[in-house]
């Protein structure tokens, strides 16, 4: 029963299937397919409303779709798993807003999010392993943080917050990666350096990132895919996009229009 | 001739002879009052029951109380009423005031033990004849409870001569009771007729005692069994209609007290713990407006509903202004602050009127009940209180929905930020929403005044209830402030004789903690993604 | 070491010892005209502030830790109390009014003839005991487990706690219940053979409530320091983050909702014996709310300003409620408002602040637990009682 449009291979990793969602009468996913590999860096863009983080609510069991699949590696149902059992399963989100915690330290921040140690007497009894104490320096070095790793969270700027979170997130060694606008509201050079991070990272990992800022998606050299009105309008190389008679009438005069 | 033809003729001969003809009578009976041979006293005492002149009563009531005299000198009878060694004299038939006499110049009517009893039973009798229907209804009822043989015949008389139906249905009631406790195995069966009709608790005890009597026969026993399955039947019906009642009684009063905390949980996200007392400031302003004009009482809940709401309403502002503006974004900060806002009015109340309850005065309009049975009355203040709290709703649903002021406060529910975006001022909205929601609870507690005891507890009994509406309901949401109140009130009071009222409590906040779990926002919770967030 | 750069907690529980030296021998060893002797009353009297700060301990656990106000402690602390006094109307036996060697007083009133099968078994400490330690947690687990499961939160938590501490006094208000209706229980004679007027036993009493808040300590300060500590504080701050995390967040709160009523129920168990009687009004819902007051005017989240709080609060109302009783109330309602506005780290923050002030660094683990900034859509969501 496997669909003959989406072609699969031994390294897709995530793929839906003719999902649609509805909220209220409003069709916010309608009947879309999509297929991401691992490694790969995968951008999506679309208007607001075009269905990107109900998209990424749908991977993640936040919400249930009212029809279609979707599927983990090889055969994992992910609409049978809450929020928590998929995270486990190796799937991290990166939320728009930095949720970091702000009255730990990033030491601390970066610890909590350890992978493992999820039961409730063990950590009790816990104590910092070295392959774990070496683990969080290796992420801390990937994301650039090490000179702030006993600052309370709260203090950190905009821009190391989210590195902070992305931090998190691969302490979880997650297969996948999803990430919801990581650039707004950052600096020139902190887009800069997240591009840079969101390439190295999707090396060894699925990246999806959601974007609006068409400069920053740019610079990633990936794959992009076009939502619209809860369906993909188009799929293809940023330059391939950019030329798409659909997408411009979509974005309005084109997608410059946006930068 | 037949019984309206004999009406007819009455009232012609009544009409024909006004006066005369009822002073006729009642002369007779009077003369016969005098004489001293007993069979003529009794006999007059008998035509003084059967007629209908209120006079007569008066006559005989004052026989009994040993105040009905003849006056030697013209032979008038006269009630005689002693002070000091004479006796102010009033004439008996017309009421003119006669002056004193001394006792030589009065005999005294007596009236023995059997002319006594005689005497009651012809006032009972009497009264059977009332002109006011109400004194025929109620002289009925004490004879269903009475249950003497020696009425039978006048009931059955008067049944034939009533001409109110209602007032003629309380008599065969009244008969077929009697004939049912005093006669023979056939009577009682053909009373059963009448009486299985009846949800009278007299009537239903009469019958209850004759089935556990073992002197009865058998097939009387099954009858009465019937009978009695019946009456139960319908007993049952009407107390869940009681019920019903009840609970839409203490919904309403609920709805009352919640609806304003629904409206400031809903804008502010706040839960003021002080509202308790915005009800119990209501309720002391319904007190201090009463005092304030003892003499027009029956207009006192006109001028304290305004004066209620400014009250109470004014002190929210205040609490907002004051207080609650520093801890924006910090609910339960809020929550201890307004605790001890509460504990505050509450101990300035205890001080300023007294630790003890404040007697609250019902209007005369609003006394009483609407009788529709024996097992169904309903009390006017709950049913003036029912609709009060739907014109309440009504009201304040037409404020947020046509006025400008109510579309502030709908946006800045759904969206603050948004809200702000378009220029709606926050903190004027957060502060008239905190006085509207305050003022309201002032309304519910002069409502409340009329219920129960005013005292500077009394805030407390409904900050917990109000907020289990609340959440039932869904924030925010007037329809769901009122769904939830009555489902509230009327589930409370159906447990309640089931399961005492304890534990109702307790299975009502049980059953709202499993509830939030299946449907987190309420009954009709508001809809829209910044909800969602 | 776990208590190593926990300058304050060290002092705290010295100073906890100096007081378990200094009362008994004040009041057994130093001469009455002494100025130096402790009276009798007042060791009872410190003997019950002391599980009064050992209950605000348990509340700041939950609250300044946990981030859940929690309005029914109350409830924790008089099951203790009721567990305590079971056992010692037991101990009554023959002693009592009506010298029944079996039923308390107040059944033998009831005309009831013989004990109900909740009482068995608290004849012997052991089992008391256990039940001290085991009915406030088995509530808690059981509320617990309802309520965080359907993830009911924020101000929706806070008054079902306080319904389910006002159900309780209603119950146990009742005669029928067989724990002493509106009485409660009373006319204590002795505790594990030792007669409960005594000084020695007064004392010892004192001295057992010292240790047990000192025990109390150490336990929630290593709770709070391991990983689980910063679990608990993590979901404290922001839940659902949390919860992405993979954490199972229920568990967390449960464990530690569960320590901390267990904790209460022994502070009401070490309570009872002290003032001598348990009654229904522990139960009721304005005693819990008082335990947040002192939790807050200590400072919370520091665990040994809870303490000093209940210390503190718990004086002054001893005071006023004597000297002037019309203001105590007016004073408990202006604390409320004014720490909740203008204090609301408490009397810590406030020490903390003036020592940063002066340059001195404070605080424990370099943690200054300040309310957590919730940002503007926090609000709601946290008044609804769903996840930030």
């Amino acid at each position: 029963m496997k669909p003959t449009s989406i072609t699969l291979t031994e390294d897709t990793i995530l793929y839906l299937q003719g999902v649609t969602v509805t909220f209220d009468g409003f069709k916010a996913i309608d009947d879309l397919s999509l297929y991401v590999t691992k490694p790969e860096l995968r951008c999506i863009i679309g208007p607001n409303g075009a269905g990107k983080t109900t998209l990424m609510d749908i991977i993640t069991g936040r919400t249930r779709p009212d029809s279609g699949r979707v599927v983990f590696g090889q055969a994992t149902d992910l609409t049978r798993l809450d929020e928590a059992a998929i995270t486990n399963l190796g799937i991290g989100r990166k939320f728009q807003k930095p949720t970091v915690f702000s009255n730990h330290t990033v030491f601390e921040n970066l610890e909590l999010a350890l992978s493992g140690q999820r039961g409730v007497f063990e950590n009790l009894w816990f104590r910092l392993l070295s392959e774990a104490r070496d683990r969080i320096d290796e992420v801390l070095s990937t994301i650039g943080l090490v000179d702030h790793v006993r600052r309370r969270a709260g203090e950190l700027s905009h821009g190391q917050k989210q590195w902070l979170e992305i931090g998190m997130l691969l302490m979880q060694a997650p297969d996948v990666l999803l990430i919801d606008e990581p650039v707004a509201g950052m600096t020139h050079q902190e887009t800069e350096h997240t591009a840079a991070l969101l390439t190295e990272l999707s090396k060894d990992h699925a990246v999806v990132v959601v974007e609006h800022d068409m400069d920053f998606v740019r610079s990633l050299n990936a794959k992009v895919t076009v939502l619209h009105q809860g369906r993909i309008l188009a799929e293809g190389s940023m330059s391939r996009i950019q030329d798409d008679e659909r997408v411009k009438a979509v974005y309005l005069g084109g997608v410059e229009a946006h930068a | 001739m037949s019984r309206k033809r004999s009406l007819i003729f009455l009232i012609a001969v009544a009409l024909l002879c006004p006066g005369s003809a009822f002073a006729d009578n009642l002369d007779a009976a009077v003369s016969n009052l005098v004489s001293r041979k007993f069979d003529e006293r009794r006999q007059g005492v008998e035509q003084l029951g059967r007629l209908s002149d209120p006079r007569a009563r008066e006559i005989l009531t004052h026989m009994v109380e040993d105040k009905l005299y003849l006056r030697k000198a013209d032979k008038r009878i006269v009630f005689a009423l002693k002070q000091g060694r004479s006796y102010l004299v009033t004439d008996a038939l017309t009421g003119e005031v006669l002056g004193t006499e001394r006792k030589r110049a009065l005999r005294k009517i007596k009236a023995n033990n059997r002319l006594r009893k005689i005497i009651k039973i012809g006032m009972s009798v009497a009264r059977l004849r009332d002109p006011d229907p109400s004194v025929r209804t109620a002289a009925a009822e004490a004879l269903i409870r009475a249950q003497s043989p020696d009425f039978r015949r006048p009931l059955a008389e008067a049944v034939e001569t009533e001409s109110d139906d209602s007032v003629r249905e309380k008599l065969m009631l009244a008969l077929a009771t009697i004939r049912f406790a005093t006669g023979t195995p056939d009577e009682q069966l053909d009373a059963l007729v009448t009486l299985e009709s009846s949800l009278n608790p007299t009537v239903r005890a009469l019958l209850q005692k004759t089935l556990d009597d073992t002197g009865t026969g058998p097939e009387v026993k099954s009858e009465v069994a019937r009978a009695l399955e019946r009456i139960d039947e319908q007993l049952v019906l009407y107390g869940h209609v009681q019920d019903i009642f009840f609970g839409l009684s203490l919904g309403s009063v609920l709805l009352l007290a919640a609806v304003g905390l629904a409206i400031t949980f809903g804008v502010m996200g706040v839960l003021n713990m002080a509202h308790g007392e915005m009800i119990m400031l209501g309720a002391y302003t319904t007190f201090v407006v009463q005092n304030l004009m003892p003499n027009a009482i029956e207009y006192s809940l006109l001028v304290a509903l305004p004066a209620a709401f400014l009250v109470a309403g004014t002190c929210g502002v205040a609490i907002e202004r004051g207080v609650i503006r520093f801890l924006y974004g910090r609910p339960l900060e809020t929550l201890l602050a307004t605790f001890g806002l509460s504990l505050i009015l509450q101990q300035a109340v205890r001080t300023i009127f007294s630790p003890l309850n404040r007697a609250v005065v019902t209007p005369e309009w609003m006394s009483g009940s609407l009788v529709i049975n024996p097992a169904l009355s309903l009390t006017y203040n709950r049913l003036y209180i029912i609709v009060f709290a739907l014109l309440v709703l009504i009201a304040l649903a037409g404020v947020l929905a046509r006025t400008r002021f109510g579309l502030h406060v709908r946006a800045v529910t759904q969206n603050r930020d948004m809200a702000k975006a378009m220029g709606v001022r926050t903190a004027r909205v957060d502060a008239l929403t905190f006085g509207l929601g305050s003022g309201v609870a002032g309304l519910a507690g002069v409502a409340l005044s009329q219920l129960t005891n005013v005292g500077p507890n009394m805030g407390q009994a409904y900050i917990v209830d109000s907020f289990m509406v609340v959440v039932f309901g869904g924030v925010g949401n007037l329809l769901g402030t009122f769904f939830g109140a009555m489902t509230l009130g009327v589930a409370n009071k159906f447990l309640e004789p089931v399961t005492g009222a304890v534990l109702a409590k307790i299975l009502v906040l049980v059953f709202i903690i499993i509830f939030i779990q299946r449907r987190p926002r309420g009954l009709f919770a508001l809809s829209g993604r910044s909800a969602d967030t | 070491m776990l208590l190593s750069d926990d300058r304050a907690g060290i002092g705290f529980l010295l100073l906890l010892g100096i007081l378990a030296v200094v009362i008994p021998v004040g009041n057994l060893a130093v001469p009455n005209d002494s100025v130096f002797h402790v009276p009798t009353y007042a060791v009872a009297l410190s003997g019950k502030f002391i599980c009064y700060a050992l209950l605000a301990l348990a509340l700041d656990l939950v609250w300044g830790y946990l981030g859940i106000l929690s309005l029914g402690h109350g409830a924790f602390f008089a099951l203790g109390g009721y567990g305590m006094g079971m056992y010692l109307m037991r101990q009554i036996g023959e002693r009592g009014v009506y010298g029944h060697p079996v039923l308390p007083d107040f059944m033998v009133f009831l005309d009831w003839q013989e004990l109900p099968w909740y009482w068995y078994g608290f004849d012997v400490f052991p089992f008391a005991a256990l039940m001290i330690l085991l009915v406030p947690g088995l509530l808690a687990f059981g509320f617990g487990w309802l309520a965080f499961r359907s993830r009911v939160t924020g101000v929706y938590l806070s008054i079902m706690t306080q319904a389910l501490t006002y159900a309780l006094m209603l119950a146990f208000f009742r005669n029928d219940m067989g724990f002493g209706g509106n009485n409660g229980l009373t006319d204590f004679k002795s505790l594990l053979g030792f007669d409960l007027q005594a000084p020695g036993t007064r004392n010892g009493l004192f001295v057992a409530s010292v240790i047990a808040l000192a025990g109390g300590y150490v336990v929630c300060r290593w709770i709070v320091r391991s990983r689980l500590g910063r679990i608990v504080m993590a979901i404290r701050d922001s839940e659902s983050r949390v919860r992405s995390l993979g954490y199972r967040d229920e568990r967390f709160k449960l464990f530690v909702f569960v320590v901390s009523a267990v904790l209460a129920g022994v502070a009401g168990a070490l309570y009872v014996p002290q003032v001598g009687i348990i009654n229904p009004s522990e139960f009721g819902p304005i005693n819990s709310i008082e335990i947040v007051i002192w939790v807050a005017v200590g400072g919370r989240g520091t665990l040994y300003g809870a303490a000093y709080g209940a210390v503190l609060v718990n004086y002054a109302k001893s005071y006023l409620t004597v000297a002037y009783p019309e203001v105590w109330l007016f004073v408990l309602g202006g604390l409320f408002v004014g720490v909740t506005v203008f204090l609301p780290r408490g009397l810590m923050g406030l020490l903390n602040d003036i020592r940063e002030r002066f340059g001195v660094r404070g605080g424990v683990d370099g943690h200054v637990e300040h309310p957590p900034e919730r940002g503007r859509d926090g609000l709601r969501d946290v008044a609804q009682g769903r996840p930030q």
